[in-house]
C-alpha cells in the first residue's frame, strides 16, 4: 500500500518557459526521462508506516516492567535511525490493566480498531494468553517480551507468535544442577499456586532429580498470599539441605525478608529463579546478600555488548536497565533484523516469519537464537547478590532450549 | 516434644496473623455495628497506613515517629471523609454505601499511584527489634512479630476498656442500639459517629503501619486483607469487637493450619469455615457490643 | 407528565434498537464487538436488577454465576471439536441453577450487611476453585477452540464464527429476556417480590412463603447471569478466573444503579453508559496522561452517582417509576 509521490524536480513548472528547438526539446526530454529514471525510487518512496501496537501494563504492580520494556524496544529502534527495514514506525499503546478478563477486548482495540501490523505484549501470562488467542484468530504477528507461560510455546504455539523473553520452564531448570553441584541432595520447593509457580516447580524438580537430587516436599500457598510463616515453620521442621523457590515482586521481597528473620538463611541455603532477586533489592538489600539465583540475565555480565547497552540505557533513561529492558530491547532487535531481511516488505508474512525463525540476536544478555517453537534458546547464568546487584558468577547452562512440549508446529 | 514443637509454632503463627487481622477487622466491625455503614474501602485505609509508614519513616528516619504522625494523619483523613461523604449515607440503603465505598477504593488506588508511585517499597524494622529468638535448632522467630502481636493485644484491651468502662464507650453502645433515643437524651450522635469512623480508619491504618516492615508496601495490598476481614466480621458478628477477636483468631489458625495440612484447599478454607458458622449461627458468633 | 416522559423514553428505546440492529452495516469490527460485549453485559445487569431492584437483595457475588457458566462451557466442550449449544447451554445453566440453589439456601438465611458480605465470600470461593486448582487451567485460564455449534450433528442453523451472526443472536436474546422479565415482574410473582422488598415481615405475616420466593428469584437471577457468562465465553473464546473477581461484581452493580435500579431498562442503559464512559476516560487524546488513571475518573463518577443520582439515569429522565422510590419501610439490621 504505497503512496505515489511526485517529486518537484520533474514537475512541469520546473521547465524553462522559453521556446524550444527540436534538439533542445529532445535533450530536455532526455533529461526529464533520465531524471525520472534516477528518481524512480523516490516515486515509490514513503511507504506506509509500520503500525506497532504495544499492549503493556501502565498502572499497578507491573507498571515499571511495562515502562522498562517500552524503553528497551524504543532504544533498539532508535539505534537503527528510528526505522525498521527503512520503514517508519507508528506506535499505538493500550494499557492491559494486568487483567486477563479484558485481554481479548483490549487486544482488539489494537488489532481491529487501530489495525496494527505488529502486536507487542505483555508481562502477565494470563493476559498474554488472551492476546495469543486473538493473534491466532486474526493472524496478526505477536511478539511477547515477557510473559513466560509454557503453553505459549507449547500447545498454544503458532507460526505468528514469537517470544523474546523466556518460558517459565527455562530460568529455573539449571538451578537443580547448580544445587546438586554444591552438594545439596534434598530440597524443598516453595512457590505460589498459580501457573508460573507450578511450571517453575515442575521444571526445577525435573532438573534437580536428573542430577540425583530429591525434592522432598513441594510447598505452595494461594496467590497472592504473602503470609509465609506457616510454611517457613514447615521448612524448618523438614530440615532439607536447601530450599528452591519462585517468587516475584512484592512477594519475593517479603519472602527474602521473612526467610532471614526466621533464622533460616544461614542454616538452610535459599536458592531461586532469578525473579526472586530482580527489582526488589532496594527493599531487602541486607537480607538478600549472598543469595544465588539463575536467570537469563545478570547485572555484571563480562560482555562488552552488555556494558555498552547498560551505559546507553542509563544515559537515555536515567536508570539502570533490568532483564525486562533487555527483553524489550531484544524484541526491537528481532523485528528490526527480520524487517531488514525482507527489505521492509512487511506484506510477505511467510518470509518475515522465516526470517524471525532463523534469527540470531546479538543481545546484551548474550547471543541467542529462536527455537522451533519460537522461544529463545539462550544461556542461563548463575548470579549472586552483592550489594544491590545480581552479580554474574558463571554460565549455569549454555544454550538452553525450552522443550516446547505439546507444540504441534513443524 | 519433637512432634509438639511444630504444632505449637504453627499455633503461634496463626495467633500472630489473627491478631493483625483483628486490628483491621475491629475498625470494620465498629463502623458496621455502630454506624450501620458498610465500608468496602477499609482495605484502602490499611494500604494508606502502610504508605504513610514508608514515606514518613523515610522522612523522619525512624518508624515510631512515623507511626505517631501517621495515626494523626489517619484520624484527620477519617474526620474529613466522614464530614464530606459518609455522613450523607447514614440510614440509606446499604446498596448506596457499597457503591460509594467501591468508588472510593478506585479513587484511593489511583491517588496512591499518583502520589507514591507503583514500585514495591520496604520499611526497615526498628533496630531495637531487629533480631530473632531461636525456637528450635533451625527456626527462629522475629522479635518484631512478637512486638506487633503485643501491640495488637494492647489495642484490643484498650478497645475493651474504652467501650466497657468509659463514658464515650457508653455513648457508643447507646448510639448503636437506639440512635433516636440517644439523640433525645442530648448526646451528639453526629460527633459520636465522626469519632467512631475516625477510630475505625485509624485502626486499619495503624495495622498497615505496624505490618509494613514485614509485609512490604505495594499497590493493591488492601484488597486481600479486605475480603478476609469481611469474613472475620461475618463469623464474629457485626458490631462485636469480641466477635472480631474470636473470628480473627479462628481465621488465623484455620488459614495457617490449612496451608500446611490441606494445601489444595488453602485458599478456600476461610470461606468454608464461614459457611460452616453460617449454617449454625447466621448472625455470627456474638451479638453486638 | 410522567406518561409523556414514559412515552418519550419508549420512542427513544425503539430508535436505539433500530440503531443497534443497523449498526453492523457500518462495518466497524471493533465497535461491533464492543457492542456485542455491552449487550451481553446488559443481560448480566438485568439479572442483577432482579435481585437488587426488585427483591431488595444486594448481591455482591453475582460474577460467580457469570464465571461458572463460562467455565462450564469451556470444560464441557471437547478440546478440538465444537459441541451443540443444545447440550452445552442447558448444562451450563443447570450448573448455575444448582449452585444458586445450594448457596441461596445458605445465603438467604442472612440479611442486610451479612447478606452482602456472604454473597461476596461465596463468589471468592468459586474464584479460588478456578484459580488454585488444576480444574480450569488455573490462573492462566482456558481457551475455547471452537464456538458452540448452533445446531446438531451435521445440521448448522447459525454460524457463530461469523461475528455479525453472534451480534444479532445476542441482540435478539437481550430483547427477548427483557420482554420476558417484564412479563414475569408484572405478574403476581413480581408483585410479591416487591412486597417482600418493601416489608418482609408483613409479607410473611400474610402467609407468603417468603423464603421460597426469594430462593426462586435468586436461582432465576443466577441462571440469567450464567447465560450472559456463556455468551461472553463464546464471544471471546477465553475464560480466566478474573471474570469471577469481585471487581466484576462491583462493576455490574454500578451498571444497574447508574441506569436506574428496579426499571430493567435502566440496566441496559447502565451497561451501555458504563462501558462507553470507560472508553471515553481511557482516550488519551482527550485526557492525556490522566487517561492511564481512568479508574480515578470512574471512581468519582461512581461516588457521584451514589451521592446525587440514586434513581439512576432513568430516574433522571423521569421515566418508569423506579422501585428506588419505594424504599423499604425499615432496615433490617
Amino acid at each position: 500500500m504505497s503512496h505515489t509521490h511526485t517529486p518537484s524536480n520533474t514537475s512541469i513548472d520546473a521547465l524553462p518557459a522559453t521556446p524550444v528547438s527540436r534538439r533542445r526539446f529532445l535533450s530536455l526530454s532526455g533529461g526529464v526521462a533520465a531524471g525520472t529514471a534516477l528518481s524512480a525510487p523516490f516515486v515509490q518512496a514513503q511507504p506506509a508506516k509500520i503500525k506497532v501496537g504495544m499492549m503493556l501494563p501502565a498502572t499497578g504492580t507491573f507498571a515499571s516492567l511495562g515502562t522498562a520494556i517500552t524503553n528497551g524496544f524504543r532504544m533498539a529502534v532508535a539505534e537503527r535511525g528510528g526505522k525498521l527495514g527503512s520503514r517508519e514506525i507508528e506506535y499505538f499503546a493500550v494499557d492491559d490493566e494486568s487483567n486477563p478478563a479484558k485481554a481479548p477486548e483490549n487486544t482488539n482495540r489494537l488489532v481491529q480498531r487501530d489495525k496494527v501490523d505488529v502486536l507487542v505484549g505483555t508481562v502477565h501470562s494470563g493476559v498474554a494468553l488472551g492476546m495469543a488467542k486473538i493473534a491466532k484468530e486474526t493472524g496478526t504477528l505477536l511478539l511477547i517480551p515477557n510473559a513466560g507461560a509454557d503453553d505459549i510455546t507449547g500447545p498454544m504455539c503458532s507460526p505468528n507468535i514469537f517470544r523474546t523473553s523466556f518460558s517459565n520452564w527455562q530460568p529455573v531448570h539449571p538451578l537443580g544442577k547448580v544445587m546438586a553441584e554444591r552438594g545439596h541432595k534434598t530440597a524443598v520447593w516453595i512457590s505460589w499456586k498459580y501457573a508460573a509457580g507450578d511450571e517453575s516447580g515442575r521444571s526445577f524438580k525435573e532438573g534437580f532429580e536428573k542430577t540425583g537430587g530429591k525434592v522432598v516436599k513441594e510447598l505452595g500457598l494461594p496467590f497472592p498470599n504473602v503470609e509465609f510463616q506457616p510454611l517457613l515453620a514447615e521448612i524448618a521442621a523438614i530440615k532439607p539441605d536447601a530450599v528452591a523457590c519462585f517468587f516475584a515482586g512484592a512477594g519475593a521481597a517479603k519472602f527474602i525478608s521473612d526467610y532471614a528473620a526466621a533464622g533460616l538463611k544461614d542454616k538452610i541455603p535459599l536458592y531461586g529463579s532469578g525473579f526472586l532477586t530482580d527489582g526488589v533489592l532496594q527493599a531487602v538489600q541486607p537480607q538478600a546478600q549472598g543469595l544465588m539465583t539463575t536467570l537469563h540475565y545478570a547485572d555484571s555480565l563480562p560482555s562488552k555488548r552488555d556494558q555498552e547497552f547498560r551505559l546507553a540505557y542509563a544515559k537515555q533513561f536515567k536508570m539502570q536497565p533490568d532483564v525486562y529492558a533487555v527483553q524489550g530491547y531484544d524484541t526491537g532487535l528481532l523485528l528490526a533484523q527480520a524487517m531488514d531481511s525482507v527489505k521492509g516488505d512487511f506484506g510477505n508474512k511467510a518470509a518475515l516469519i522465516k526470517a524471525m525463525e532463523g534469527v540470531k540476536i546479538d543481545s546484551p544478555r548474550g547471543a541467542w537464537t529462536m527455537s522451533k517453537e519460537h522461544n529463545p534458546t539462550q544461556d542461563i547464568y548463575l548470579r549472586k547478590v552483592e550489594g544491590e546487584q545480581n552479580k554474574f558468577v558463571s554460565v549455569a547452562w549454555k544454550a538452553l532450549a525450552d522443550p516446547g512440549r505439546g507444540c504441534r508446529m513443524a | 516434644m519433637d512432634h509438639l514443637a511444630p504444632i505449637l509454632i504453627q499455633v503461634l503463627n496463626g495467633l500472630q496473623y489473627g491478631l493483625l487481622l483483628f486490628l483491621v477487622a475491629s475498625g470494620l466491625t465498629l463502623i458496621f455495628g455502630i454506624m450501620g455503614v458498610i465500608n468496602l474501602a477499609h482495605g484502602s485505609f490499611y494500604m494508606i497506613g502502610a504508605y504513610f509508614a514508608w514515606s514518613l519513616a523515610s522522612y523522619f528516619g525512624n518508624l515510631l515517629t512515623a507511626i505517631v504522625v501517621g495515626i494523626v494523619l489517619s484520624v484527620l483523613l477519617g474526620l474529613a471523609l466522614e464530614r464530606l461523604l459518609i455522613r450523607h449515607f447514614y440510614g440509606r440503603d446499604h446498596l448506596y454505601q457499597v457503591l460509594l465505598t467501591y468508588g472510593l477504593i478506585l479513587i484511593f488506588e489511583q491517588l496512591r499511584s499518583l502520589i507514591w508511585g507503583d514500585e514495591v517499597q520496604g520499611v526497615k524494622v526498628p533496630e531495637l527489634f531487629n533480631h530473632s529468638i531461636a525456637l528450635t535448632d533451625t527456626l527462629s522467630y522475629p522479635v518484631y512479630r512478637l512486638v506487633i502481636s503485643a501491640a495488637c493485644v494492647a489495642i484490643a484491651l484498650g478497645l475493651h476498656w474504652l467501650i466497657r468502662h468509659t463514658r464515650l464507650g457508653m455513648m457508643i453502645r447507646a448510639g448503636a442500639h437506639n440512635r433516636e433515643m440517644t439523640e433525645a437524651m442530648g448526646i451528639n450522635v453526629r460527633m459520636l459517629f465522626a469519632v467512631v469512623f475516625s477510630l475505625g480508619v485509624a485502626l486499619a491504618a495503624l495495622a498497615g503501619m505496624l505490618a509494613a516492615p514485614v509485609s512490604s508496601v505495594y499497590p493493591n495490598m488492601g484488597s486481600q486483607v479486605l475480603i478476609i476481614c469481611f469474613v472475620v466480621v461475618v463469623i464474629g458478628g457485626i458490631g462485636s469487637v469480641k466477635g472480631a477477636l474470636v473470628g480473627a483468631l479462628l481465621i488465623g489458625l484455620a488459614d495457617t493450619f490449612g496451608q500446611v495440612y490441606l494445601p489444595q484447599l488453602a485458599g478456600m478454607v476461610v470461606y468454608l469455615l464461614m459457611a460452616a458458622v453460617l449454617v449454625f449461627r447466621p448472625e455470627g458468633l456474638f451479638r453486638k457490643t | 407528565m410522567a406518561q409523556a416522559n414514559t412515552r418519550t423514553l419508549t420512542i427513544v428505546f425503539m430508535v436505539a434498537l433500530v440503531g443497534l440492529a443497523l449498526f453492523p452495516l457500518t462495518g466497524s469490527v471493533f465497535y461491533q464487538q464492543l457492542l456485542t460485549k455491552v449487550m451481553i453485559l446488559s443481560i448480566f445487569a438485568m439479572s442483577l436488577d432482579l435481585l437488587i431492584g426488585y427483591t431488595g437483595l444486594v448481591s455482591l457475588g453475582h460474577a460467580a454465576f457469570f464465571g461458572l457458566a463460562g467455565y462450564a462451557l469451556a470444560l464441557i466442550q471437547p478440546k478440538y471439536d465444537p459441541m451443540s449449544i443444545f447440550i452445552t447451554l442447558p448444562a451450563a445453566l443447570a450448573i448455575c441453577a444448582v449452585f444458586a440453589l445450594i448457596t441461596g439456601a445458605l445465603v438467604l438465611r442472612t440479611r442486610g450487611i451479612y447478606f452482602i458480605m456472604v454473597t461476596l465470600a461465596f463468589a471468592q470461593m468459586v474464584y479460588f476453585v478456578f484459580h488454585d486448582t488444576a480444574l480450569g487451567g488455573g490462573s492462566d485460564g482456558l481457551y475455547l477452540n471452537n464456538k458452540p455449534l448452533v445446531g446438531w450433528g451435521e445440521v448448522k442453523l447459525l454460524d457463530l464464527d461469523n461475528r455479525t451472526t453472534l451480534y444479532y443472536l445476542v441482540l435478539v436474546l437481550m430483547v427477548v429476556i427483557y420482554l420476558l422479565l417484564r412479563r414475569v415482574l408484572d405478574s403476581r410473582f413480581g408483585r410479591a417480590l416487591q412486597g417482600i422488598r418493601v416489608n418482609e415481615h408483613r409479607m410473611r405475616a400474610i402467609g407468603f412463603p417468603v423464603m421460597r420466593y426469594q430462593l426462586g428469584v435468586y436461582v432465576l437471577a443466577g441462571v440469567l447471569a450464567g447465560l450472559a457468562g456463556y455468551l461472553s465465553a463464546a464471544q471471546f473464546g477465553f475464560v480466566n478466573p478474573e471474570i469471577i473477581s469481585w471487581h466484576q461484581s462491583g462493576a455490574v452493580m454500578m451498571m444497574v444503579i447508574l441506569g436506574g435500579m428496579g426499571t430493567l431498562s435502566g440496566s441496559i442503559i447502565g451497561a451501555f453508559v458504563f462501558v462507553l464512559l470507560e472508553e471515553f476516560f481511557k482516550d488519551d487524546t482527550i485526557f492525556g496522561v490522566l487517561a492511564r488513571h481512568w479508574q480515578l475518573l470512574m471512581g468519582i463518577i461512581i461516588v457521584g452517582v451514589a451521592c446525587f443520582l440514586p434513581r439512576g439515569l432513568v430516574g433522571l429522565a423521569g421515566g418508569h417509576r423506579s422501585t428506588a422510590d419505594a424504599m423499604p419501610d425499615k432496615r433490617d439490621d
